[in-house]
């Protein structure tokens, strides 16, 4: 495959960097503009993964820190695709995700909100997406919590998800949310976007078909990536 | 024309350990870590230490933020398909680093990366590429690590920033001692010194 540059990050589509109704962001956000640069072999590349990295029961959150017992909250299931903007498959990348337990409580040695850390919860997972993009994880519902922000401010429930992709240029961590949360509409991180449209791709949907009977609810999560041009510029990437 | 749309990034928040780094949030879970050797076992080249700490427009330092690494080996060569040169058994050249919680101190070891190909049969100086993630940043932070031991000079990235001064926000600053070479690189977020932030 010959090398090509990935399409230019949509910059109106995701939140600016200063978002003074998310307080934190007032003194963490860079001041001067970015400087846009063509793709070089630095940013084409980028770290690949392998089943070795990882164990077969990390997406598996109900499991991957029993100790002795299944941890308390809904069962659910949170499965999708990883795609690039020209709707083809991600494949074989690295998903990883963290969350809350089911009380709002992070197992964290920074977090002291008074909901109880379950014992059968670690809170974090990761898996592989297979050849046509697709990856799976069962955990359970995280719940709500409130946060320092404004003083009656809480976060939605929801998933913290990180992807690779194929390339540095890729890379991503976003959030995930679940539909029907009316916390979503308040929430001063989500409306860091600009664009309903941008937040609604967040929201992951009730999937009853992949529901499991008696079993686990399911949500529908796809995650697209920059996408590519499929031809090669005009001038060599490389050298020479 | 139809295209998907990129997935909207949002803060890692102050809890990215717990997914990202565990052990570092207070537990263990998985058989092992990722990011934490970057340069692996057989890697040619000079070993380096680089550290430092990223601060946020008051000055103070920021003591939950992540930084992911990308880079080539000593020769130049990224282990990544689209590179297609051959890099050492083991040399991976991405590492994922956290900071000190008490002090906002960070710092990881690897080995000096050689120059890369730019475009248009340029050459690109020695660096390391870095993403920075933390509560409070909406979208992932690129920049870049050079070396001030180097002939940076006809760096194409560099010769783009047009205020020439700040081109010194990439650069970082070699010592040595009896432990070994080690490189500060310090970030500022936001203001006085603020550093080069890359739209890559």
């Amino acid at each position: 495959m010959k090398p090509a540059e990935y399409y230019m990050r949509d910059r109106k589509r995701h939140a600016p960097a200063l978002t003074p109704t998310y307080k934190t962001s007032v003194t963490r956000s860079p001041q001067y503009a970015l400087l846009s640069l063509e793709n070089s072999l630095s940013e084409i590349t980028g770290p690949t993964f392998s089943h070795n990295d990882i164990d077969a029961l990390d997406n598996d959150l109900i499991k991957n820190y029993s100790h002795g017992g299944d941890p308390i909250g809904e069962r659910i299931i949170v499965h999708g695709r990883v795609l690039d903007e020209n709707a083809r498959p991600v494949p074989n990348t690295l998903v990883e995700i963290w969350q809350a337990n089911a009380g709002g409580r992070y197992r964290h040695k920074k977090d002291t909100y008074l909901a109880p850390i379950d014992p059968n919860f670690g809170g974090c997972g990761r898996t592989m997406t297979d050849a046509d993009g697709y990856y799976y994880f069962r955990t359970v519902k995280p719940g709500a919590y409130p946060w320092r922000n404004w003083v009656n401010d809480w976060r939605p429930a929801h998933i913290h998800v990180s992807i690779f992709g194929a390339a540095f240029a890729q890379r991503l961590i976003t959030q995930l949310y679940f539909e029907g949360d009316p916390l979503i509409a308040g929430c001063p991180i989500v409306q860091t976007l600009p664009d309903a449209d941008a937040i609604d791709q967040l929201v992951a949907k009730l999937d009853r078909n992949a529901t499991i009977p008696l079993d686990s609810i399911a949500y529908r999560f796809d995650i697209v990536l920059r996408g590519r041009r499929s031809t090669m510029f005009e001038n060599r990437l490389e050298g020479n | 024309m139809q295209y998907l749309k990129e997935t909207p990034s949002q803060t890692a928040g102050p809890y990215v350990h717990i997914g990202l780094a565990p052990k570092a949030a207070g537990f263990d879970i998985f058989k092992q870590e990722l990011g934490w050797d970057i340069a692996g076992p057989n890697a040619k080249g000079e070993r380096i230490r680089v550290e430092g700490c990223v601060y946020d427009g008051t000055g103070a330092p920021i003591k939950d933020v992540m930084l992911e690494t990308w880079q080539a080996n000593t020769d130049g060569h990224y282990a990544h398909s689209e590179d297609g040169r051959a890099v050492e058994d083991g040399f991976r050249g991405w590492g994922r680093v956290i900071t000190d919680f008490e002090t906002g101190l960070w710092g990881f070891d690897t080995v000096k990366p050689g120059a890369t190909p730019g475009r248009n049969g340029t050459t690109q100086a020695p660096h390391i590429n870095l993403w920075i993630v933390a509560r409070g940043i909406n979208v992932g932070l690129n920049t870049r690590i050079y070396f001030d031991d180097c002939d940076n000079s006809n760096d194409p990235v560099l010769n783009l920033i047009e205020q020439t001064h700040r081109r010194q926000t990439l650069i970082a600053n070699r010592t040595e001692d009896s432990k070994g070479v080690t490189y500060r690189f310090d970030i500022h977020i936001q203001g006085t010194g603020e550093t080069v932030f890359l739209d890559i």
